[in-house]
């Protein structure tokens, strides 16, 4: 190699490194511009809701607010436990067992997230033709595990994360 | 020849930073403290936080808000760092007002993490009425809202004196050597062994000064220490790409015979 | 260069550059030609672009988490400070950017007065740069209101009483102002308004201003007419960008060493406590940018004359180029007028200093020597001096450096008159 060519890639070498120090430096300084938009730590330090559940009877259903969403607590009666387990996966566009959707030995309580997964609505509760819900937008019908039946919405309603603090309490988130 | 130069620039700016001399005669210059977080790369005395944390509770909550703080701060980096399990203990403590609830009522229940610290008076008004007529400060920006910051809270907190001869006080108002204009309403609460700190520390009054002032210092602040942090690596950085962007400008100003 | 058509080469930028020549005008800025001498002085355009553009970014982000309203700002900056992702980093740039911007902006008016960049035949863009000055000015008042503190408070109140000094309707226009009966939630709302528009005016000023700056191009400090492109000047890119981006890079490290490490120390502590209509702060006293006038404004005893005062120290400057009489551009070849200009930066920032004390004793007197004085240099000095001063001999050229003339001073002035 000639004196003259090492120069050469001596100084594109000097470039080189200035650009990609340069270009590290304006990532560094975007991510905080982008980061502002998240939830906020006000944000995240609400997202656990606890929820007193003794006062709601068999067949009943509470509507709480979550994250700014609805969350329905239903006490399904035994008949409709029954009904949702009887149901062949084959006939469900999202197949998921009712067992899957509650928690061991508190089969009667369904949490779920009351959000139609078509495009966000809040669906009616004990319409549509599988006596579930019923999301007036666009027309989707879920049965009485919450799981899509007919209608544009592709998945199940989402569980959300939740768990029983005592007999009468469900923390959610 | 004379350019414009930098040196004549810095002399009259320097002109300009003269120690400002507003403060009145009666005020006495703060007491300076070594404080852990003074300095480039100042950190909290977590140790200290914890046991600010307590007197501030266990005296001073009892007249002053901190209504921009929330015990979830409590358990975040930087700060006092309680476990989670402090943090959910020491929110249950307090009763907070919440509602309203289906019945369109308003309940107590006891705090939770991410409750606002709760004020001992509804608003300013009654805050001012149970105490003389005096509103005693939130203390949430407290240390950045006094000139002297830190020294200037933890002197008047030691400030207090009997009045010099011919200085007489009204009922309710004390004397004390750092306080603008000398009177203030609060009375010295801090006792020596007032406080029984967790830890074991002896609670001398200078020890709770100091402690309640560091607190106070990240309650107002609480991103002090990521600030440090984040500024070291940022100015290195800066360093860096200065003293190559300065090599690089040599070598393409060398191609002509102007010197940069 | 320039002044050669541009022709793009790929077949798509033909087209575009057809339909919208923002490729020649690309190939314009990059190819520009530029007097090679141009000290560190002159970096300051590049950074106040800086400036404005981060004052922006910053301001943007801030809007979305802050809230407008009397009893919900103060805390809502406390939001940004304690909850908002890297909030107190975003909120802390924005309030020592302020500093910054207006340490840069008289860096660059003290470098046009040195070296007559406000002559002939650049007076649009010097009077463009007060605008945008001016504008700076409002926008830095109505942000410092937006934190709703006692500062933020009582410097609203102070500054728009300023208005009422107006004879016969200067009651009306305060409270129209205020659109309450004093500063209030509604004051608070338009100056939020307000302080969102103005650096949009400023950017459409700064294009202005460099648009006006390319027609005759940049002064240099031997302050002489330069051919482009000659010897004497270099493409805009790279050595000028270069440069700029080396004195930015320094710029910076100064600014960060605000913002990590003294955030608040260009800002004064009562802005910390809740605006409270009832009790006024013992001192108030503007950002130090203002401080000069602030002085000035109080060093006359009569209201309406300080308020005419204040705002003329500003609006002289708008007839500065007239004012000078002197064809010297640059101060280097103009032994007189350098003392003067010295005398005279030592002056504003005296006054700055006496806008920070109490306007009472010693510190009245000398602030009244000092407004009188800041008039005279403008008035009197600048052109009385351009007439009498013998100046030093110009070189003809940035490479040549011989003289006009040769060694003969009278000659290298008349010469240099024809420049």
């Amino acid at each position: 190699m000639s004196k003259e060519e090492k120069k050469v890639n001596r100084r594109d070498f000097l470039y080189t490194a200035t650009y990609t120090v340069g270009a590290v430096g304006i990532g560094a300084v975007i991510w905080p511009m982008i980061d502002q938009m998240n939830p906020d730590k006000a944000q995240q330090a609400l997202a656990t809701t606890e929820v007193d559940i003794s006062q709601i009877e068999p067949g009943k259903s509470i509507t709480v607010l979550w994250r700014g969403k609805p969350v329905f607590l239903k006490r399904r009666t035994t008949e409709e436990i029954a009904e949702a387990r009887a149901v062949s996966l084959d006939d469900l566009p999202d197949p998921q067992k009712d067992e899957d959707r509650v928690k061991d030995g508190k089969d009667e309580w369904l949490v779920m997230l009351g959000v139609c997964t078509h495009l966000g609505c809040v669906p009616l509760k004990d319409k549509g033709d599988y006596k579930g819900w019923f999301c007036p937008c666009h027309g989707s019908h879920y049965d009485i595990s919450g799981r899509i039946r007919k209608g544009p919405a592709p998945k199940n309603m989402e569980i959300p994360k939740f768990e029983f603090v005592d007999n009468n309490t469900i923390k959610i988130g | 020849m004379a350019k414009f130069k930098l040196t004549k620039i810095f002399f009259l700016i320097s002109i300009v930073f003269f120690p400002y001399s507003t403060h009145s005669a009666e005020q006495t210059d703060p007491i300076k403290i070594n404080w852990s977080f003074k300095g480039l790369t100042g950190k909290f005395d977590r140790a200290s936080l914890q046991r600010g944390f307590q007197v501030y509770k266990e005296v001073c909550a009892s007249c002053h808000s901190m209504e921009y703080l929330t015990y979830r701060n409590l358990g975040e980096p930087g700060g006092p760092e309680f476990s989670e399990m402090e943090v959910k203990a020491i929110a249950a403590s307090f009763e907070v007002i919440d509602g309203p609830d289906s019945q369109g009522e308003m309940f107590t229940r006891p705090g939770k993490p991410s409750d606002k610290f709760v004020s001992p008076h509804p608003n300013k008004e009654a805050a001012a009425a149970a105490n003389g007529g005096a509103y005693p400060p939130d203390m949430s920006v407290l240390v950045k809202a006094r000139k002297g910051g830190a020294n200037y809270i933890y002197s008047v907190l030691v400030g207090y004196e009997d009045p010099p001869p011919g200085v007489t006080l009204d009922q309710g108002v004390y004397y004390n050597k750092y306080m603008i204009g000398n009177k203030i309403k609060m009375p010295n609460n801090l006792i020596e062994g007032l406080v029984d700190y967790a830890d074991g520390t002896e609670s001398t009054v200078d020890q709770m000064a100091k402690d309640v002032t560091t607190f106070l210092a990240w309650a107002a602040e609480p991103e002090l220490e990521e600030r440090h942090k984040t500024g070291v690596k940022v100015i290195i950085y800066l360093v860096l790409l200065t003293f190559l962007v300065y090599l690089s400008m040599k070598k393409i100003w060398s191609r002509i015979d102007t010197k940069v | 260069m320039s002044e050669q058509e541009y022709i793009p080469k790929s077949k798509a930028g033909k087209w575009l550059n057809d339909r919208l020549p923002i490729l020649t005008l690309g190939a314009h800025l990059t190819d520009y030609p530029t007097p090679k001498n141009l000290n560190y002085w002159w970096t300051f355009g590049g950074i106040l672009t800086f400036c404005l553009i981060t004052q922006i970014v910053t301001g943007i982000v801030l809007a979305m988490h802050y809230v407008a309203h009397a009893d919900l700002a103060f805390g809502s900056v406390e939001h940004i400070m304690r909850n908002v992702n890297y909030g107190w980093l975003i909120r802390y740039i924005h309030s020592n950017g302020a500093s910054m911007f207006f340490l840069a902006v008289y860096i660059h008016i003290l470098r046009s007065l040195f070296y007559g960049s406000y002559k002939s035949p650049r007076e649009v863009i010097w009077i463009i740069g007060l605008m945008i000055y001016l504008l700076m000015m409002a926008a830095a008042f109505l942000g410092y209101v937006l934190p709703w503190g006692q500062m933020s408070f009582w410097g609203a109140t102070v500054i728009t009483n300023l208005f009422s000094a107006i004879p016969l309707v200067g009651e009306s226009i305060t409270t129209w102002l205020w659109g309450a009966y004093s500063v209030d939630n509604p004051t608070l709302n338009r100056f939020f308004s307000l302080h969102y528009l103005i650096p949009f005016l400023i950017l459409g000023l700064v294009i202005l201003h460099i648009w006006a700056l390319h027609v005759p191009g940049n002064n240099n400090p031997v302050g002489i007419d330069i051919k482009k492109p000659s010897k004497d000047t270099v493409p805009f890119h790279p050595y000028i960008t270069i440069k700029d981006a080396f004195a930015l890079l320094v710029f910076m490290i100064i600014f960060a060493g605000f913002v990590f490490f003294t955030p608040n120390v260009l800002g004064h502590s009562d802005n910390y406590i809740p605006a409270n209509p009832l009790v006024t702060p013992a001192h108030i006293v503007p950002e130090w940018y203002l401080l000069p006038f602030y002085a000035i404004l109080r060093s006359v005893p009569d209201k309406l004359g300080g308020v005419i005062l204040m705002f003329g120290s500003i609006f002289i400057l708008f007839v500065l180029p007239w004012l000078d009489t002197s064809k010297v551009r640059s101060a280097v070849f103009r032994p007189i007028y350098r003392q003067f200009y010295w005398i005279f930066v030592f002056d504003v920032l005296m006054l700055g200093y006496m806008g920070a004390m109490p306007a009472e004793g010693i510190y009245l007197v000398l602030a009244r020597v000092g407004t009188i004085y800041y008039f005279l240099h403008f008035l009197v000095v600048l052109p009385v001096v351009g007439y009498l001063e013998k100046t030093d001999p110009v070189p003809m050229s940035i490479s040549d450096p011989v003289l006009t003339g040769g060694a003969e001073p009278s000659l290298a002035k008349k010469d240099n008159g024809k420049i």
